[in-house]
């Protein structure tokens, strides 16, 4: 029965995907509504799964010899916790489109593709071995670049969803051959079996075990923008932003997360020993430093958060890097606080954008408390959330990354402690600048508050932000959650510290920007490093050009002259040439050929008479 | 009688009598003619040879003179073709001098 119910959980946004996207092309109505009930039904069965038992479900879908590739449903406590944050920020994100994209011309395009990533997102928490994960790795990607470049009328849409798309592709180059190299290493894809395979690897095997490690990390590294190939998600923001909050926040960029988990959760927090586990905690520490320095100078409002999904990120691998003292447990907790606050700035921040007729920039809003009070207080409690402000549900699980951090590598923690001062910096920023004081656009100064259909998901989100980070209910509904050993305690030095940092941030913030018209730090010569993203867009760009120039060059040589001119025009010229020569025999005169003949048979006669 | 030399001499003179008609030649009938001189010449050789060739028996080896005469009827029916053909190309091209049908040239 929950065997069942965890295949049509898979199959129905497909079923929806490809109704749409073959009969309903023209009737957006019917195809909102088909998409809507599929995401629907798929939170309700999501809910029966929370209640029910672990189950898993698996069909041979390819055999050679003993080599065995199956499409499998692994329904643990982790794959039904991250189901409740797809399928419920997803529902939430579906409806809140309904009003976002009311006047779409290619509404059924956009719900299509929305289920066509449901679909993929469900196929990768539900995989019950690495090959099926892949293929619907590979399935999100190809619906996050349907959905960055739903606008493709617009070059930056356009040039977005490619750029998504390839730096993608880097990592999940790595990523497939580090698939294949644990899998000769544990002789498993299927995570329910790497259990056993991890503990037959002797102690010399962890150099090779490191390596796999670390390229099933490229994969990660990709999905989840981890630097440096973390360019294409603040890109990626030119995608509808209901999208940006289901895909590039709360759902999609957690994949990496998420199978790094699984994969430590497989074959035991032991692979993470060594070389690979500090490469993974040091990457992930560095883009959330970098992140956050960029965040504090953005001006649009979608890059600010962007940016700040991309520092969260960051946190999350750290965590999942740290492995030890249940590292790897509060980087998924991390994860399930992020996706409902961080949706919900998202959407927020949607709202505030259909509000101001589609104005992004943030110095261009202001005022908007006023106008548009209960989004603007959903927006401030998600604010607070990402803030990790006591007791709203980000505080929560950053102190437990913090406590992790601290007691593996002080070091990270100390740069973890930075990061959480930058965040409340840069979003006591974007709040004060965008909602308080004077509207400073004629956008602005109309805005209004949303309508319902947008502002009811918006109170879920907000609820969600709230309570979602209490132990008792994380415990719950959580991917992952460790119960701390001793109850919270106000007089920890981890929590002095952090909320030391906080403080600092928020002071900062207030006392920067509070009454102004115009950022007073953009003169400043190393904060216009931080708005011009440490130029690494374009190093890369530069790269490219090196490198896929020079590779051109000699390609283009070996194509033009050596196979080119060398061996297939030489040898058409040799042809030539010899057919020349031998036309001068074909002169059409017929004693001429009988002089040739006669010549010839005194030849054979000379050769076969005197010559022995 | 005359010996099995100056038969083959003859032959060979006839032979070269032929090839030098043919290749000297320019009018395609009279090469057609040197090439039935050269055909004689070959059964002349075959006569001479078949001839002179005695057995046991005191009687000549008639294989050759067999040949011969499968190679005349052959000859004679090549004959008739070749100057159908002759005929045919005449009426096409109104000529019969080689060195007006080189439309073969590469």
């Amino acid at each position: 029965m929950l065997e069942l119910l965890g295949w049509l959980l898979l199959l129905l946004p497909l079923f929806s995907a490809a109704v749409i996207q073959l009969w309903l092309k023209e009737m957006p109505g019917t195809a909102v509504s088909m998409s809507i009930l599929s995401v629907v039904t798929t939170f309700l069965i999501t809910l029966i799964l929370l209640a029910g038992e672990d189950t898993s479900a698996a069909i041979n879908w390819a055999s050679a010899g003993s080599f065995h590739i199956e499409i499998g449903l692994l329904i643990d406590n982790l794959s039904k916790g991250m189901m409740l944050v797809v399928t419920g920020v997803g529902m939430l994100v579906h409806l809140f489109s309904l009003g976002y994209m009311k006047d779409d011309a290619a509404k059924a395009r956009y719900f299509g593709g929305l289920s066509i990533f449901m679909f993929s997102m469900t196929g990768i928490v539900l995989a019950s071995n690495f090959v099926m994960m892949f293929i619907f790795w590979e399935l999100v990607g190809f619906s996050s670049y349907l959905l960055i470049g739903h606008w493709f009328q617009k070059d930056s849409a356009a040039e977005a969803a490619k750029k998504a798309f390839l730096v993608n592709r880097i990592g999940d180059f790595g990523f497939m051959i580090g698939i294949l190299m644990l899998w000769g290493l544990f002789g498993t894809f299927a995570f329910a079996e790497m259990a056993d395979g991890a503990r037959a690897l002797g102690p010399d095997s962890s150099t090779v075990t490191g390596i796999a490690v670390l390229l099933v990390f490229c994969g990660a590294a990709g999905k989840s923008a981890q630097f440096p190939l973390h360019v294409w998600l603040p890109d990626a923001m030119e995608g509808p932003t209901p999208v940006s909050a289901l895909i590039h926040a709360a759902t999609m960029v957690a994949a990496g997360v998420y199978m790094l988990f699984r994969l430590q959760v497989s074959a035991g927090a032991l692979l993470f020993e060594g070389f690979a586990g500090t490469t993974i905690m040091w990457i992930g520490g560095i883009t959330s430093l970098l992140a956050a320095l960029m965040a504090t100078q953005q001006d649009d409002i979608k890059r600010v958060l962007a940016y700040s999904t991309l520092s969260q990120l960051g946190y999350m691998v750290m965590a999942v890097g740290l492995a030890g003292d249940h590292g790897g447990e509060a980087g998924m907790f991390h994860l399930y606080t992020h996706a409902w606050f961080k949706a919900l700035l998202f959407l927020g921040a949607g709202a505030v954008i259909y509000a101001c007729h589609h104005e992004q920039d943030i110095w261009k809003m202001g005022g908007l408390l006023g106008r548009m009070k209960k989004t603007a207080i959903t927006f401030a409690i998600g604010t607070g959330a990402l803030m990790a402000i006591c007791p709203l549900s980000g505080f929560w699980s950053k102190e437990q990354i913090l406590e992790a951090a601290h007691h593996e590598t002080p070091a990270l923690f100390w740069l973890a402690i930075v990061v959480a001062a930058l965040t409340p910096f840069y979003m006591t920023r974007l709040f004060i600048v965008a909602f308080l004081g004077q509207g400073r656009s004629r956008g602005a100064k109309e805005a209004r508050e949303a309508p319902g259909i947008m502002l009811y998901p918006l109170f879920a989100l907000a609820a969600m932000s709230i309570i979602a980070g209490f132990p008792s209910i994380a415990g719950k509904l959580s991917p992952a959650f460790h119960h701390p050993e001793h109850a919270f305690n106000p007089t920890n030095p981890i929590f002095l510290i952090s909320l030391a940092a906080l403080v600092t941030g928020i002071a900062a913030g207030v006392l920067l920007y509070r009454g102004r018209d115009s950022d007073p730090l953009a003169d400043n010569p190393v904060f216009r490093i931080f708005r011009n993203k440490f130029h690494l867009d374009e190093l890369y760009l530069v790269l490219v050009r090196c490198c896929q120039d020079a590779v051109a060059a000699v390609i283009h040589f070996f194509d033009e002259f050596l196979i080119g001119e060398l061996i297939v025009g030489g040898l058409a010229r040799s042809a030539t040439g010899l057919g020349n020569i031998f036309r001068r025999l074909q002169s059409g005169n017929l004693q001429g050929y009988a002089i040739l003949f006669g010549a010839g048979i005194i030849l054979v006669i000379y050769l076969t008479v005197f010559v022995r | 009688m005359a010996s099995l030399q100056e038969y083959l001499f003859i032959s060979g003179l006839l032979f070269a009598i032929g090839l030098a008609g043919v290749l000297v030649r320019r009018n395609i009938i009279v090469i057609f003619m040197c090439l039935e001189l050269m055909l004689s010449s070959a059964n002349l050789t075959l006569v001479a040879f078949s001839r002179f060739n005695t057995g046991t028996s005191g009687l000549p080896d008639y294989n050759g003179q067999v040949l011969v005469f499968f190679i005349i009827t052959v000859a004679a029916a090549e004959v008739a073709v070749g100057l159908a053909i002759i005929v045919a190309l005449y009426r096409a091209r109104q000529t019969v001098n080689v060195e007006d049908l080189t439309s073969m040239k590469g």
